[in-house]
């Protein structure tokens, strides 16, 4: 006869304003096999959660069930509770009378009814549990990052400053990201290389950061702390152990015209390259779409100058497996391109660009060595009009939300190209000027106030050229909507920010989830921001959202930390709700037939093969066996079971029957 | 698939030519259409700044009649019946309680299925693939495809074609060897209805459509639109006091350029009812 307590929880007015509480005590009080029922207040709240634990050790209770609200906010508070009182946890339940009942119904002696019978369920149930221990599993304190951008490299370094091991694994020839790109970073002007490079070096030089560049994820398997992630090393045709990084093969290729993607198409590159000067690491590699050995070949110049013997056009790609404990996702985001605005004429007009392009004119490292000359003729451009919200804020030809950044970087820019060209003019068309953070409104202040740039609130219609000049319509909604036509030498499309190439694919590799465009999901918008719905996998920087600099290196220390604490536990512990097959004395050792329907059913191969022996060391039987780190407790495997050999810890079929039972008794 | 015809009020009185052109390239291409029997007026820019409710009703029950009538698809040439017409199915749609209303009004129920076609659908779609064999003499000239304001928008409602920069005429007029320029005013507004109040508004706003047409060296305009075409053609005298220079580019539809491809005559194609002259072959 078992002895169980149950104890109804009013939840202030959310449960008591709408069931009758005290009834559904009284009620429980009469249930079989319940020897104690109350109800209270707040029972979450400490004379309350004393309340049970006085309970517990006064009536010797061997379960225990909470009528409160859902499980997943306070069954841990009330286990724990029951486990101070000496209880194993596992044999408190939560009945949920607030969001299954309370809140969903109005006041009545039917919702009163309804809670009577979500108890009686309950009640059932625990009459069934059995006592269970939580799982222990070992964790692998070695940290992935995919991705080395900033946050990236942020993340890296934190984790790796923490002592852990760190495999960063970046698809491009470099490390950098997008950072590495950008002229000079608002609010503050300070060179982006400047502050990104020596980052970029410490990475490289950190005794507890492995390197892969020219390297994607291939597949990941296994679970929190326990990983196996198989990384794709592309072959770069070169033996880098040889490489001294001193460029000669880049000089001589002959394949000089390739449009360089570090200076955003406006620059130009050989077929084997470095894509800049300060990459990490300073060794180039061969694009073989472009290189003219790969496309006929012949040529083999760079093999032929290279002082040691470093290139190897029959290298392939190489896929290296490592262990990791967790996984941190850091893969940026993407520039749209420009074809849905055909109005603006990008890629008509050589000198209609985007604000990445900008980004490379104002570099010290870029095609003009940081002289604003236009594209289509090198000249200076006199008169330059940057419009804002290219794509963004635009449901009907681009994407609904804000890209964030454009806003600050197009005031950086007109604030740069004043800087830059003496006598030049400038215009901003924008929508609104959305500088939320520290400095920001300032520093677009400073732009219009003391760089004299003119700011224009309206959107433009079209761009034209028009002998030699391209006309700018636009309209000024602040002057009564007056039409405005302004003849530019050059213009900047702030392109909306987007999710990366790829980054559905790689969602679905990793198991984590993500938004309509394609960004990954973070666990809570507010309070999780940096954890994925699947334990282990963290995101940071702009992979999430577009984001700026300080957010996403911020995110990126968050992430870390996470890593960090989880790394900092000597083990993981998960709670035993698994499935297991059933296990008997000799000569049965188990219903299991071993036909292993099941291993075909679990979504997360957590079922194997075990095979049992004798004294001899003959097999007498194979059945399955369930590895409790990598079951999720889905329970697939269980409805699948021919046999009925495999049940769930904490939901076995029995109880799942009691429970229902239960509730069509009650009705009936 | 049975093709009704809508022809509308400006296909039987300013624009007769654009009425004759569409049907004899129809008939040279072996295409038939049938006239809506008992058609009205779609409410054109009067009915919808009078009532909302008259400014679907209308249309409703020229639609309501091609469903009765058994034909899948209108065709519908005048740009601004297009448009009404579109709008109205698109209102019927979405708002159960008006269409209710303007059910009764029309004594006839509209079930949405017939689909409305301007004339660029039309011809991508039925026209397109008969050319080929069909062109006696490439129309090898250098035009500016002009799609106004209301063959694209709103797009929400169409669904037509690229917003800002449509194609499908500039893909038309290639396939009869015609070579489309590259220019700003593919989309801009002509002044429309403002013809007879403010003709001087007119005069400048088609000044800038003509004026760069010309400047980028087209020899006409093509255009799917009685009231562009009136515009442009008829308002040449307002137009030209707003141009450094005369323009005596000519304005033709975009059916009659096809029609000059496949060798129909210039008569059956109303090609003398132009205020500007066409001298193109």
């Amino acid at each position: 006869m078992s002895k169980i307590g149950v104890f109804i929880c009013h939840c202030g007015e959310n449960i008591g304003a709408t069931v009758d509480c005290a009834k559904v005590a009284e009620a429980a009080a009469s249930m079989e096999g319940v020897a104690f029922a109350t109800d209270y207040k707040y029972m979450c709240s400490d004379p309350g959660q004393t309340l049970i634990k006085n309970a517990i050790r006064e009536h010797r209770l061997d379960g225990v069930v909470v009528g409160a609200c859902s499980p997943r906010m306070h069954e841990p508070t009330f286990r724990k509770a029951c486990a101070e009182a000496g209880l194993n946890p596992y044999l408190c339940e939560i009945a949920n009378l607030r969001e299954h009942c309370s809140w969903v119904h109005p006041k009545g002696d039917d919702t009163t009814e309804k809670a009577i019978e979500i108890v009686h369920g309950l009640v059932e149930k625990v009459r069934r549990n059995s006592p269970l221990t939580p799982i222990h599993v070992p964790i692998t304190k070695k940290a992935l990052v995919i991705g080395g951008g900033i946050a990236g490299i942020q993340a890296a370094l934190d984790i790796a400053n923490c002592g852990h091991k760190v495999i960063l694994v970046e698809k491009e020839p470099s490390i950098g990201g997008h950072m590495s790109q950008l002229s000079e970073t608002f609010p503050t002007l300070d060179c982006s290389q400047c502050i990104l490079t020596p980052r970029m070096v410490e990475v490289a030089q950190h005794p507890n950061i492995t390197l892969y560049t020219y390297a994607e994820l291939d597949s990941l398997s296994g679970f929190i702390g326990n990983f196996e992630a198989k990384i794709r090393l592309k072959a770069k045709s070169i033996d880098e152990s040889l490489c001294t990084g001193c460029g000669l093969c880049t000089t001589k290729c002959p394949q000089k015209k390739i449009p360089s993607e570090f200076n955003a198409g406006l620059g130009r590159r050989t077929a084997i390259y470095v894509p800049f000067p300060q990459a990490v690491p300073n060794k180039p590699v061969i694009d073989k779409e472009h290189c003219t050995h790969y496309r006929t070949g012949k040529c083999g110049v760079c093999e032929k100058v290279c002082p040691t013997h470093a290139i190897r056009f029959g290298q392939e790609d190489r896929i290296i497996n490592e262990q990791v404990g967790a996984v941190v996702v850091t893969t940026g985001f993407n520039v749209l391109g420009t074809d849905f605005f055909p109005e603006y004429g990008y890629g008509r007009y050589a000198d209609v660009i985007t604000g990445l392009q900008f980004e490379r004119l104002a570099s010290a490292s870029g095609p003009t060595l940081g002289e604003i000359r236009r594209p289509s003729d090198g000249k200076v451009p006199e008169k330059v009009v940057f419009i804002a919200c290219c794509g963004s804020r635009d449901p009907a030809k681009g994407i609904p939300y804000c890209s964030k950044i454009c806003c600050m970087y197009t005031a950086k820019h007109a604030m740069l190209y004043q800087h830059k060209v003496h006598g030049g003019e400038s215009y901003v068309f924008y929508m609104d000027i959305r500088a939320g953070g520290k400095n920001y409104e300032e520093f677009v202040r400073r732009a219009i106030e003391e760089d004299h740039v003119n700011y224009v609130r309206g959107r433009v219609a079209r761009i034209y050229e028009k002998e030699g000049k391209l006309i700018v319509k636009g309209v000024d909604t602040l002057l009564g909507a007056t039409p405005v036509e302004i003849e530019a030498d050059m213009v900047v499309l702030a392109t909306a920010g987007v999710s990366n190439q790829g980054s559905e694919e790689l969602a679905q590799k990793l198991h984590i989830s993500y938004d309509p465009y394609k960004f990954f999901a973070e666990a809570h918008p507010k309070l999780r921001p940096v954890e994925t719905n699947t334990a282990g996998i963290f995101v940071a920087g702009a992979c999430q959202a577009p984001k700026d600099i300080p957010e996403t290196v911020a995110t990126a220390s968050g992430a870390a930390a996470k890593v960090a604490a989880l790394f900092s536990q000597p083990d993981l512990v998960r709670e035993p709700l698994v499935a297991v097959v059933n296990r008997s004395a000799p000569p049965v050792f188990s219903t299991c037939v071993g036909c292993f329907m099941c291993q075909t059913a679990c979504p997360y191969q957590a079922i194997e093969r075990e095979e049992i022996k004798d004294r001899s060391g003959k097999v007498i039987k194979v059945v399955a066996k369930v590895n409790p780190g990598l079951c999720q407790g889905c329970g697939t495997c269980v409805a699948f079971c021919r046999s009925k050999s495999i049940d769930l810890q904490g939901f076995s079929n029995q109880q799942m029957f009691a429970e229902v039972e239960a509730l069509l008794e009650t009705t009936n | 698939m049975n093709t009704g015809f809508y022809p509308g009020c400006s296909l039987n009185g300013t624009s007769r030519e654009y009425n004759e052109s569409v049907r004899a390239v129809a008939a040279e291409l072996g295409l038939k259409l049938t006239e809506i029997d008992d058609w009205n007026c779609c409410g054109a820019t009067a009915a919808h700044s009078m009532s909302r409710e008259l400014s679907v009703a209308l249309p409703a029950r020229v639609l309501a009649l091609a469903e009765r009538q058994g034909f899948d698809e209108v065709l519908v040439p005048c740009a601004s019946c297009y448009n009404r017409l579109s709008v109205a199915a698109h209102e019927l749609a979405r708002d159960e309680e008006l269409a209710a209303k303007v059910g009764a009004a029309v004594g006839m129920a509209y079930s949405g299925k017939v689909r409305i076609v301007n004339v660029l659908q039309y011809l991508q779609e039925h026209a397109a693939q008969l050319l080929p064999g069909k062109i006696r003499h490439n129309f090898a000239h250098r035009v500016a495809c002009y799609y106004g304001c209301l063959l694209v928008r709103p797009h929400k409602v169409l669904g037509f074609d690229r917003l800002e920069d449509p194609q499908s005429m500039d893909g038309m007029m290639r396939a009869i060897g015609a070579e489309p320029i590259d220019w700003a005013f593919k989309t801009e507004c002509c002044g429309a209805g403002l013809s007879v109040s403010r003709t001087d508004l007119v005069g400048k706003l088609s000044a800038n459509i003509l004026g760069d047409a010309r400047d980028r060296g087209a020899e006409a305009v093509v255009v799917a639109c009685p009231m562009c075409h009136s515009n442009l053609d008829m308002r040449r005298t307002a137009i030209n006091k707003c141009l450094d220079e005369p323009t005596d580019i000519p304005v033709l539809y975009i059916t009659q350029a096809i029609g000059l491809a496949l060798g129909l005559s210039r008569k059956a194609l109303g090609l003398q009812r132009h205020i500007v002259e066409v001298k193109l072959q």
